[in-house]
């Protein structure tokens, strides 16, 4: 047991030190600094096979070396005819077994981590009381931005997915138009977002978001999916169990209206009697889920505007007024035509920025 | 009257092109056009680093991006790779096996033109409202919602010169397996030719899917089927499955063609017998067999499961193994060899580590967990640069050195040469090897942009200033072969000095009817054998001076090319209300198609004899004609 620890300690030592030495870009997005058990088992695999290859490359090179630098024309003279040599059986049969073996080092661990990886059969096990024991979190990709729906929760959420510490999360994928790919790099491994299957999969988080320099880990597209897959961007916060308790609890309340007297008047351009944006976006997080444009219910808590841009009222503004520019391929219609034909205003644009401000979720 | 013909002007040369038979006439063909298309993707190369030079660039925008992207890809494996392997395998392989031209010399000609108008409509796109944008992979949820007519070329334009690929992988298959001269058994014949009949059954098994694929997407594109469109019961999967099941094989086609020059390239520049020679064929025949068995790695992330992606795992693993086989017996053939690094040994040298690299990083990803973390990204990037420029187009620069002499009969500088191999070879590894990082680091493929203080802002900047490297060295080479053409010095039939098999025994280039007279083949390496026996005339001879029967040249290859280009237009713009004339387009292109074809059915085509007494009289002028009929 306590031989089993140092050993773990030694390997995590020895993990830092090579992050350290590898300098080994940002902790929010850097797979070769996991924060959670896939990722780590991926890492230890990498570690794994780059030793394995390492081998390889360093029996390659000494034959090679050695190869090139013993039997040049200019040291043997330009009348030297070689003994025409046929082959060996012998040579033959020892580099046809030796990495036969070497596979065999790396197959083992591949089939079980296989397996291991994709066991989502504790997805849907209920405990006594007929509660779920996990947390499933349903992702479905729309053309450059992401739904999180919390089906157990009954709560809705877009672009920056929050998730509790220290518990395996269940994942559905499942896309809304063309295919997309779910990566979270210091997370996880990515899984496809298919238009006609559900992809299930298990993520843990180990470390809290908020410790990190940026606050959230950053998720990604991997899937090319059009003009705008670069700015296919998400965020992840992680938290621990109590506060994600507390959060799905403010998310399932009813939504205030705001108490300034600006974001007032933005409510009322969102709502149905002034630019109706939401026909398109819920701002209740308790959804509903499948509209066509992400939920807004934290978007006052949110990262980044858009999933990349930074999370400042004028970037709030320059998006509403022309979104093609920043996203290019989106399908939400610029200022102008949600306007009945006009530009918004200054005024405007304010009141719906320190609108949607001051929709939060957060203490 | 001589049944040679004499010089010619221009005019009569660029016809004689248009219409030629001749295997060596049409890989110049295949080497030049390969080579327009290799610099029009290497131009797309670096407008993508050019973009992906620092953070947040603006020099392209996102749609234009994703369109140079898809033509880089698209254009380097199909209109760049293949057909200047293709060339050299025209080139060299009838003259490794001692035949006088192909087995279907008209069939080689329409496979070349049917390629050359593929890929010229492909390229069009870019005049005509735009290129294809769902990446050469053009996975098909994303291409069926892709707007324009730029998916429509992609899918026409693969289509025509797949046919013509394919014409040619027949044609290579039957040559090999009819026309060797005599003695020249399966296990005498040369590495290149044994993977040129390899990478010719591939090709025969490979591209009958990628064309059901792309007749899916066509059909589904063009007259509402469904094949791919989930809402109707379709499926996007079926796309990815046939696309791979063609393109890893493609990747054997374009690999297995250069393990085979360097393969030639070894012996030659050692001296030496290649080492192992059995086992280096039945490594090929198992490369071969396996590529077949391996697709589903492209497609670990899908979802197909654990135990479909623990097979597949494994089924790639084992490819390493005959690979293996085959580096280690390379190092073993220049192992007590007397190495000579003129510039292809350069090459080949270097491909060694090279490729090493890039076959390491495939097992790391075919560990099926560890490459849901690494596909994608720009790890995969990395990993399939570093095979397909550190093998295949070091190959293709190796063997514009080694074949050039044989193909025009006079030599590549040898200083310009090693000038383009560092320049190349630094930049390349500048460029990709940083790459490998990114993907670790988080970076995506096929992101247009990315934002600043993600860690990647340095690593990209290096990847760029090495592309600018690589770009040299290609530019170094284009003069080189400018200055050689007007230098215009005339080597002999073996300027290597240290030429093993059939080609070097004959004049560069070789007159049109190769061999005077059919050789008698006595070994493996069987110019090597004479040599080395003190033969001066470099070969024995299985049959007397004698008439040689050739065939006559035609047009018709290229009007039938023209005429599906033609069409192609119709079918293209076949669903734009806006455009009336579709359909009387695509009926003349298709009259077009089938006059020719019923021309060359009705009209006999007997050929001609090269008369004894011309034979003897052209070898007296040292018996290199270039001319036909």
């Amino acid at each position: 047991m306590m031989k089993g620890l140092t050993n773990w300690r030694l390997f995590a030592l020895m993990t830092a030190l090579l992050v350290f030495l590898a300098g080994c870009g940002r902790e929010e997005i850097s797979t070769l600094i996991p924060a959670g058990k896939v990722a780590q088992d991926q890492f230890n695999l990498l570690i794994l096979s780059t030793a394995v290859m390492t081998f390889v490359i360093i029996a390659v090179s000494i034959i090679f070396v050695l190869a090139i630098v013993k039997f040049r024309r200019s040291k043997l003279g330009d009348d030297m005819i070689p003994e025409q040599v046929e082959g060996s059986a012998k040579l033959e049969f020892i580099w046809t077994a030796v990495p036969i073996v070497l596979l065999l080092i790396l197959a083992v661990p591949t089939v079980y981590s296989t397996f291991d990886l994709a066991d989502v059969t504790a997805m849907d096990s209920i405990d006594e009381e007929g509660n779920q024991e996990n947390l499933t979190v349903n992702v479905t990709s729309y053309l450059y931005w992401w739904e999180f729906e919390y089906p157990e929760e009954g709560i809705v959420t877009a672009q920056e997915l929050v998730v509790p510490t220290n518990e395996r999360v269940y994942f559905n994928l499942i896309s809304a138009d063309i295919k997309h790919s779910f990566w979270i790099p210091s997370i996880g491994g990515k899984l496809d977002v298919n238009p006609e299957n559900v992809n299930k999969f298990y993520l843990e988080f180990d470390k809290e978001s908020a410790l990190l320099d940026d606050g959230v880990y950053f998720g990604k597209c991997a899937e090319l999916c059009g003009p705008s897959h670069a700015l296919m961007d998400f965020k992840v916060k992680s938290v621990d169990r109590e506060e994600f308790d507390q959060w799905v609890a403010s998310m399932q309340e009813e939504v205030e209206s705001p108490t300034d007297t600006t974001a007032q008047a933005g409510e009322a351009i969102f709502g149905p009697d002034g630019a109706s944006c939401i026909g398109c976006h819920a701002v209740s997080g308790t959804g509903p889920a499948g509209m066509a444009g992400p939920n807004l219910a934290t978007f006052g808590d949110r990262n980044r505007v858009a999933g990349f841009m930074e999370h400042t009222e004028e970037n709030v503004k320059k998006w509403i007024q022309d979104p093609q520019q920043y996203k290019p391929g989106n399908l939400m219609p610029d200022g102008k035509s949600l306007n009945g034909g006009e530009e918004f205003t200054e005024e405007e644009l304010d009141a719906l920025a320190a609108y949607l401000m001051s929709l939060s979720v957060e203490e | 009257m001589s049944s040679l013909a004499q010089k010619k002007g221009v005019g009569a040369v660029i016809w004689d092109y248009m219409t030629t038979v001749d295997h060596k006439k049409i890989a110049i063909l295949y080497l030049i056009s390969g080579g327009f298309f290799f610099l029009i993707g290497g131009v797309e190369a670096l407008l993508i680093r050019i973009q992906l030079m620092k953070a947040g660039n603006d020099f392209l925008s996102a749609g234009l991006y994703n369109e140079i992207i898809t033509m880089h890809g698209t254009t380097m494996i199909f209109l760049a790779s293949m057909p200047i392997l293709l060339g050299f395998m025209n080139a060299i392989m009838p003259l490794q096996i001692g035949a006088r031209d192909v087995a279907f010399p008209f069939l080689n000609s329409l496979g070349f033109w049917l390629f050359f108008f593929g890929g010229i409509f492909l390229n069009l796109s870019w005049f005509m409202g735009g290129a294809p944008d769902a990446g050469w992979t053009n996975y098909a949820s994303l291409a069926l919602a892709s707007e324009g007519h730029g998916i429509d070329f992609y899918a026409l334009g693969l289509t025509i010169s797949g046919f013509g690929t394919l014409i040619g992988g027949i044609n290579f298959l039957v040559t090999i397996i009819n026309m060797r001269a005599p003695g020249m058994t399966y296990m005498r014949m040369p590495l290149f030719t044994w993977t040129t009949f390899v990478a010719s059954a591939l090709i025969l098994l490979a591209f009958p899917p990628l064309t059901v694929g792309l007749f899916f997407m066509v059909f589904d594109r063009m007259f509402g089927a469904n094949f791919f469109v989930v809402e109707m019961g379709g499926n996007t999967i079926i796309w990815e499955h046939l696309f791979w099941i063609f393109g890893h094989p493609e990747v054997y086609i374009l690999i297995l063609p250069a393990f085979g020059i360097f393969s030639e390239i070894f012996a030659i520049f050692s001296r030496k017998r290649l080492f192992g020679y059995t086992a280096l064929v039945f490594a090929t025949i198992l490369i071969g067999f396996y590529g077949f068995m391996v697709w589903a790695h492209h497609m670990f992330t899908v979802g197909l499961g654990p135990t479909a992606n623990a097979i597949f795992a494994l089924a790639t693993m084992i490819i390493a193994v005959p690979t293996g086989i085959k580096i280690f017996n390379w190092l073993l053939t220049i192992w007590g060899g007397s190495i000579k690094f003129s510039v292809p040994m350069v090459y080949a040298v270097a491909f060694i580590p090279s490729f090493v690299a890039g076959g390491v990083t495939g097992v790391m990803q075919a560990i099926a967990p560890l490459d849901y973390q690494l596909h994608d990204s720009y790890f995969i990037v990395a990993h399939f640069h570093y095979v397909i420029v550190g093998g295949v187009v070091l190959a293709i620069l190796a063997g514009t050195h080694l074949y050039w002499p044989k193909m025009f009969g006079t030599m590549l500088s040898e200083k310009l040469g090693h000038i383009t191999f560092w320049t190349f070879f630094i930049g390349f590894h500048m460029t990709f090897f940083i790459q490998h990082f990114l993907g670790l680091l988080g970076m995506p493929r096929r992101v247009y942009t990315f934002g600043a203080d993600q860690g990647w802002d340095l690593f990209n900047a290096i990847s760029s200033a090495g592309a600018a490297f690589m770009a040299i060295g290609v530019i170094v080479m284009l003069i080189n072969i400018v200055i050689t053409t007007v230098k215009n010095v005339r080597v002999g039939n073996d300027p290597w000095e240290d030429g093993r098999t059939l080609e070097w025994a004959i004049p560069s280039p070789p007159p049109f009817y190769n061999f005077a007279q059919t050789p008698l083949v006595r070994g493996l390496d069987t110019y090597w054998i004479e040599k080395m026996e003190g033969n001066k005339k470099g070969m024995v001879y299985a049959e007397p001076v004698g008439d040689i029967h050739m065939p006559n040249g035609s047009i018709l290859p290229l009007i039938m090319s023209f005429g599906m280009f033609v069409a192609s237009f119709g079918a293209l713009y076949f669903q734009d209300d806006s455009k009336p004339w579709t359909l009387a387009v695509l009926i003349i292109g298709l009259a077009i198609l089938f006059g020719a074809m019923l021309a060359r059915s009705l009209k006999d085509d007997l050929g001609f004899y090269i008369k004894k007494e011309d034979l003897i009289e052209d070898a007296k002028r040292g018996g290199n004609t270039d001319g036909s009929k």
